[in-house]
């Protein structure tokens, strides 16, 4: 009997190498992203004094590694449209009178605004920027001037939690759960499609038949289609009222980008089922897919804190910009503009593993 | 009748190799539209592969040719529309009903008035009452004869036939070649692999192939007569011990016990005759008897052997 499983399993050179391969790529991986914490945070900084310590506060910010120096705005709306699109995490609010404020001794307030969706992401902002301030100043008040160095307590930092100010982690993973829920349960159903027929021996007589490849692939994805959007629904019901979680956005927005996200898995599951040889292939493909979904889409861990590879490979899923969608619409509240940016890249997606599973589809038997 | 030779199949050189194995190896078939025509040979002889190869199931390595007066290479798709393909093995859905199988070939096809054609199918199946039951909880024989209802739905012009009749009991078979040759009789053209021997007698044509080469093709006696063989029946004493010996003589191809008697035969008349002069006396009644189709295919795969190793 385990001679046999051993001729069996050596005979499926393909399940062979996931088998082992797939371990040493996941530790691989994940081991990398598990341990950094996040760093090099986008941050626009709204400058309104300009004075030299102001100056000097500004080029710290930029030396961090904490923070990302994306650029300078001119209002406080403009910042505040950066941190809704997602393409900052902080935006810092330096006042008008800060310089004179802070040579007065007056305490002057610094305003740190932090999309805290992720409050994860942002919950080491305001020590980071203390140890700015701190080390900032140190290096420009030195000589017989050091006296006059301002310790960090000399300024007020306050914390200005956006879209998510009690830091509830459910808030962001709910929303998460979306995406990762249907990746799972799309790759994987659909994954199976094509590989079942074979192994029933119903693909003989499918193939028989006058259909076209794109006819037996989108009448294999479709019905889950419709699958996914009760999954969506019972989710956001779920999150709604069990959780408490808001919806500020337009629910139609999100489930319009819903339809291209499940879209996509299910393209990619079809192509999977194509490419596969039998079912256990198939759900190893998946689980090839479903890891990353839940490890590099920033449902775990905070995708800024991954390095620059891990991000790369996220932007890649569409897990990853869907989840900004739902993240966005529910708790910042965007709105269709906002969320083209990252709707392209799951419909790119979709296409491009969709032509993929038509042109693996195989018309004959050989 | 015009039509009368109107070839449905005329295929040339048709080839199927898997890997450097010529599983078919230059096969020319005609089949006339109206005719019921055998496809015979020994497992793994490429049977199956043939007939795949006819509805585009498979790509032919070489050869060209019409089916339905339709590119067999390069028009498939207009094929499958008009053939009718029964696997070899059961392939319908185990996990829909009877009813629902049929109904499911019945849109892909896209089949005009489909729910009358649906009940009609069942009505002759006789599975009207059974119609919820599920495919996969049906016995063997009652599959294959699902599988030719839902093989019927689209009117085809031609049905491939793959060893229908496996596993189906007497009745139900003569049954299932009444209802061809009905159908046959309506203009329809069957090409049907088999193993039965009264199956392939019912045939108007035979075609033998054996280790992916055709032996041989025509009517039931000109395969026959084709052979050149000649057989005896003998009756008597211990057959299984005659036997065994007749086999050791040359000129004695075949010894085959049939009930109470043993065929004999053999290609040669006159080192037959000499091979069982001996036995002639202790009790034995020998009857010189008309070959059948089996000792002649039995013959040819014997021949065949010899001139293709595989
Ligand atoms: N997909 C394949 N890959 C490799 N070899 C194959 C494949 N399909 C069939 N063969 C080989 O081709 C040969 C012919 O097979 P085929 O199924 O056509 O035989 P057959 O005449 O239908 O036999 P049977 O009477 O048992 O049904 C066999 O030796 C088989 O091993
Ligand atoms: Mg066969």
């Amino acid at each position: 009997m385990i001679v046999k499983e051993l001729i069996q399993m050596r005979r499926d050179r393909m399940t062979f190498a996931i088998m082992f391969g797939l371990p040493i790529l996941q530790m691989l991986l994940f081991g990398f992203v598990i341990n950094s914490d996040p760093r090099h945070l986008p941050t626009a900084v709204l400058l309104a004094d300009n004075g030299p310590e102001a100056r000097t506060l500004l080029s710290g910010l930029k030396n961090s590694t904490y923070f990302d120096f994306v650029r300078l705005v001119g209002t406080e709306q403009e910042g505040r449209s950066l941190l809704t699109r997602g393409e900052v995490q902080f935006v810092v609010n330096i006042p008008q009178s800060f310089s004179h404020d802070l040579l007065r001794g007056d305490k002057p307030a610094i305003l740190l605004e932090a999309d805290a969706t992720d409050p994860i992401a942002t919950s080491g902002g305001a020590g980071a920027l203390g140890n700015i301030i701190h080390s900032a100043f140190q290096a420009d008040f030195v000589g017989p001037l050091g006296f006059l160095a301002p310790a960090a307590e000399s300024i007020d930092i306050r914390v200005h939690s956006l879209y998510n100010p009690e830091a509830n982690t459910a808030y962001n993973i709910v929303p998460g759960l979306m995406g990762v829920v249907l990746t799972m349960t799309m790759v994987m159903i659909t994954a199976l499609a094509i590989t079942r027929e074979y192994e029933r021996g119903t693909m003989e007589n499918l193939l028989s038949m006058p259909l076209r490849a794109s006819e037996v692939l989108v009448g294999k994805i479709t019905p889950y289609v419709i699958v996914g959007y009760v999954q969506v629904g019972i989710i956001l019901c779920v999150s709604r009222f069990l959780f408490k979680v808001p919806i500020h956005g337009n629910l139609l927005l999100l489930l319009l980008a819903a339809l291209f996200f499940i879209a996509a898995n299910l393209a990619l599951g079809i192509t999977f089922s194509t490419v596969a040889r039998n079912q256990l292939q198939a759900m190893q493909m998946a689980m090839f897919v479903i890891l990353p979904s839940i490890l590099l889409s920033g449902f775990m861990f905070p995708f800024r804190g991954m390095p620059w590879w891990a991000q790369i490979l996220g932007e890649i899923l569409p897990i990853t910009h869907f989840l900004r969608i739902a993240r966005g619409v529910m708790l910042k509240g965007i709105g269709f503009a906002d969320i083209g940016r990252e709707l392209w890249p799951i419909m790119l997606f979709a296409g491009i593993t969709l032509i993929v599973a038509v042109k693996r589809y195989r018309q004959t038997l050989d | 009748m015009v039509t009368e030779n109107k070839l449905v199949v005329d295929v040339h050189r048709m080839t199927k190799r898997f890997g450097n194995r010529t599983v078919v190896n230059k096969i020319d078939l005609q089949v006339e539209e109206g005719e019921i025509f055998g496809f015979l040979g020994p497992n793994g002889s490429g049977k199956t592969t043939f007939i795949r190869m006819l509805c585009g199931l498979l790509r032919a390595d070489e050869g060209n040719g019409t089916c339905l007066g339709h590119d067999v290479i390069k028009e498939s798709e207009i094929i499958k529309e008009q053939v009718g393909y029964m696997t070899q093995k059961f392939s319908f859905y185990e996990d829909l009903s009877i009813a629902e199988n049929l109904d499911f070939v019945g849109r892909i096809y896209g089949v005009r008035n489909r729910r009358e054609a649906v009940q009609q199918s069942l009505e002759r199946l006789g599975l009207k009452e059974r119609q919820q039951q599920l495919a996969g909880s049906l016995s063997g024989g009652w599959k294959q004869r699902l599988a030719l209802a839902a093989c019927l739905i689209h009117q085809p012009k031609l049905l491939l036939l793959d060893e229908p009749t496996a596993g189906v009991d007497p009745k139900a078979r003569r049954d299932f070649w009444e209802q061809i040759q009905e159908l046959a009789g309506q203009g329809l053209t069957f090409l049907i692999t088999t193993h039965y021997m009264d199956e392939a007698e019912r045939c108007n044509r035979l075609a033998y192939i054996a280790y992916g080469n055709l032996l041989i093709r025509g009517a039931v006696d000109e395969v026959i007569a084709y052979t050149h063989l000649n057989s005896w029946a003998v009756s008597g004493p211990e057959l299984q011990k005659l036997a065994h010996e007749l086999r050791e003589q040359p000129g004695v191809e075949q010894a085959v016990a049939f009930g109470n008697s043993l065929h004999v035969s053999g290609s040669d008349p006159r080192a037959l005759e000499e091979a069982i002069a001996p036995y002639r006396e202790g009790g034995y009644k020998w009857k010189q008897v008309p070959s059948g189709l089996e000792d002649a295919f039995i013959h040819l795969m014997d021949a065949s052997k010899d001139s293709f190793p595989s």
